[in-house]
């Protein structure tokens, strides 16, 4: 017989290695769903693991990895606060979008004038319609008690449908013959989001993702409201007792992890995406999901998530074309690793005894 | 424009079509949080029983055996979901969401050779003289078996909750599930077959989708119905008569947008398209006042050790 008996105290050990257990058992069995597709699965894990960072053409990979992980890791930190506190935005991928809108329109309305103030006018654009979408949900669960899971996913349909207004109608390309998507901001040098140095990929949503991150980590590790987020998290009778106002904490958590993806709307639109189309997001905004929990909603582990997620997005590209990996197949992986992780994550908290139960 | 192309009948035959995915789902799921669990991942069992049943309907050639393959996939899935958080204990916000993000992946792997294919067709059931009523006829009694079967479900849903002694023990343990297992009741094993028969309810949903009312396979299809199904849940406060309410409500609003659509309203399609999602927050916030209808144990892991 096998069963499970509380750990006294979670096992920090096991909150370390479950991701890593994780990532083994989404190996093999990844691996058989590879197989099971009628590919060899070491070439497969081989290629999506391996070909993007050491294989013949690395130096064009790499680059990616920074900007696939960007988004992806400055959406998660956002995300990471609020999972921590109980409080649920599953809506990033529609603040993604609306950052993404309200940062290309107002550079798309400076044109074709030059200035510096440009790109800084569209950041602060990004980030406060990010912050704007996320506040709709925060504002009704403060008000009228809204499940802000709900709300917040309805508005990224309700996200979708803008965008694709918006890239039909009222930001397309005016000299685009007719075809839908804006003017594209890589041939617009003031509010193009260019690589800070060329051939790395390193653009300014990588360098807001890194501060996001070392903002976040001095936030839970130093600060009050740190305190507060993981007070409420673990015990939110406590919380309230130690004087943690959940209204304020609601609003903070929203709004950060808004305009933290708003942000990265803006950044992908205005450098890699280069402009508003209706098929301009690709889903960040849901894996960063996975990234926050594979990354134990801790800064530094969701960097380390972030990476890795961005590596199947890249390595899933090189086994869709080299050995015709269907794209779903990459889906399919990101969401297995999530049902390990959630499932090994038993350890942190229970142990394993085997034999019979003695007589109490 | 010109709205008088509508016709209120056939308009009001059509939403039930149109209600009947969010019917199947929110029945289930209401199932599912009455015995106190929270299960996010509606969507993405619907999306598998809408691949599911397609594929199945397309090689067989039978709609019917398509349904049973459906709610066999839903509930297959959900057993995913069940053994998250019922044996391993894991977070069901966070669990739900994977089996929304999985399902969704999985599905677009398994239907991929079945985008374009177009499936067998699945007939009114024919009930004679009763479907020749004037404006009642259309309404009623023209209209496949598994809109009817949806209609049941929530009778027998209703039924058994509130009437059976298996109902009373589902409840109990959604509202307390201490004090069901003090009293020797297997709450694990209740929760698990509420979570498959939710799980099958939200297949039957999704196949409902993708071979009556598209029909046709596309990645993706159930765009958030799952979701407006979840929300249902809360609106109908977990009673079944009011998620059948609310299902007309919603399928009303989705059929009457495509109609018009369909007339050529001035307002631009996307806008149109919004409002289903619109008015579910709009629903959710005049409703989220009252709280106390939830059961007490919802979303709540439970474990003998505790």
């Amino acid at each position: 017989m096998m069963r499970l008996e509380k750990r006294p105290q979670a096992s920090q050990g096991f909150a370390y290695a479950t991701p890593l257990l994780a990532v083994a058992a989404t190996f093999f069995f990844g691996g058989l769903l590879f197989a099971a597709l009628g590919k060899d699965p070491v070439e497969a894990i081989a290629t999506i693991f391996w070909q993007p960072l050491f294989g013949e053409f690395a130096f064009y990979y790499r680059p990616q990895l920074l900007v696939k992980g960007a988004p992806l890791v400055l959406i998660a930190v956002g995300l990471s606060l609020g999972f921590k506190a109980g409080i649920w935005n599953i809506g990033a991928e529609g603040q993604y979008i609306v950052g993404a809108i309200c940062g290309a329109a107002v550079g798309l309305a400076c044109y074709p004038a030059q200035s510096a103030l440009i790109f800084p006018a569209m950041v602060l654009a990004g980030a406060l319609g990010g912050w704007l979408w996320a506040m709709i949900p925060a504002v009704l669960k403060v008000r009228f008690g809204t499940n802000e899971i709900l709300v917040s996913l309805m508005l990224v349909y309700v996200a979708e449908q803008l965008l694709a207004s918006m890239s039909l109608g009222l930001l397309k390309n005016p000299e685009g013959y007719g075809f839908p998507g804006s003017r594209n901001l890589q041939q617009y040098p003031s509010a193009h989001n260019a690589e800070l140095i060329a051939g790395t990929g390193m653009h300014w949503g990588v360098v807001a993702a890194l501060i996001a991150v070392i903002f976040a980590y001095v936030l839970l590790a130093r600060h009050r409201l740190g305190f507060a987020i993981r007070v409420t998290g673990e015990a939110p009778r406590a919380a309230r007792f130690s004087g943690v106002r959940p209204v304020r904490l609601v609003l903070f958590c929203l709004g950060t992890s808004g305009a933290l993806a708003g942000l990265a709307g803006l950044f992908e639109v205005a450098g890699p995406a280069g402009q508003i189309s209706i098929d301009f997001n690709v889903g960040y905004g849901f894996t960063a999901i996975i990234v926050a929990f594979l990354g134990r909603l801790h800064p530094i582990g969701i960097v380390l998530a972030g990476l890795l997620m961005a590596l199947t997005y890249i390595g899933g590209d090189i086994a869709q074309s080299q050995m015709g990996l269907p794209a779903a197949a990459i889906q399919v992986f990101q969401g297995m690793l999530l049902f390990f992780l959630l499932a090994f994550d038993l350890l942190t908290h229970f142990r394993l005894r085997l034999g019979r139960t003695e007589a109490v | 424009m010109d709205i008088s192309v509508i016709n209120p009948i056939l308009l009001v035959a059509a939403l039930m079509g149109a209600a009947t995915p969010i019917l199947l789902a929110a029945t289930g799921e209401l199932v599912v949080e009455r015995a106190g669990v929270l299960n996010l991942g509606v969507e993405g069992m619907m999306i598998i029983g809408a691949i599911c049943g397609f594929a199945v309907a397309v090689e067989t050639g039978s709609p019917l055996t398509g349904f049973v393959a459906a709610a066999i996939g839903g509930a297959a899935l959900s057993l995913v979901f069940a053994f998250l958080t019922q044996v391993t204990l894991a977070n069901q916000v966070a669990s739900g969401l994977a089996l929304t993000l999985f399902g969704l992946g999985l599905s677009a792997l398994l239907g991929q050779s079945y985008v374009g294919v177009k499936p067998p067709k699945f007939d009114d059931l024919d009930l004679g003289a009763l479907g020749e009523i004037p404006v009642l006829g259309p309404i009623l009694f023209s209209h496949d078996i598994v809109l009817y079967f949806a209609l049941a479900l929530v009778a027998a849903v209703w039924l058994v909750l509130r009437f059976t002694r298996f109902g009373l023990l589902l409840r109990a343990v959604g509202e307390n599930h201490d004090a069901a297992h003090a009293l020797g009741y297997k709450v694990v094993r209740l929760r698990v077959l509420a979570i498959m028969f939710g799980g099958a309810c939200a297949g039957v949903g999704g196949a409902y989708i993708s071979l009556v009312r598209v029909p046709q396979w596309t990645e993706g299809m159930t765009a958030g119905v799952g979701w407006i199904a979840l929300a249902l849940v809360v609106f109908a406060s977990w009673k079944p008569w009011r998620v059948l309410l609310g299902a007309y409500l919603f399928g009303g609003i989705t059929q009457l947008q495509l109609n018009l659509q369909g007339a050529g309203v001035a307002i631009p399609v996307e806008y149109l398209a919004m409002s289903p999602y619109l008015i579910t927050i709009l629903v959710l916030v005049i409703l989220s006042a009252d709280k106390s209808a939830a059961p007490a144990s919802l979303g709540r892991s439970f474990h003998a050790s505790n």
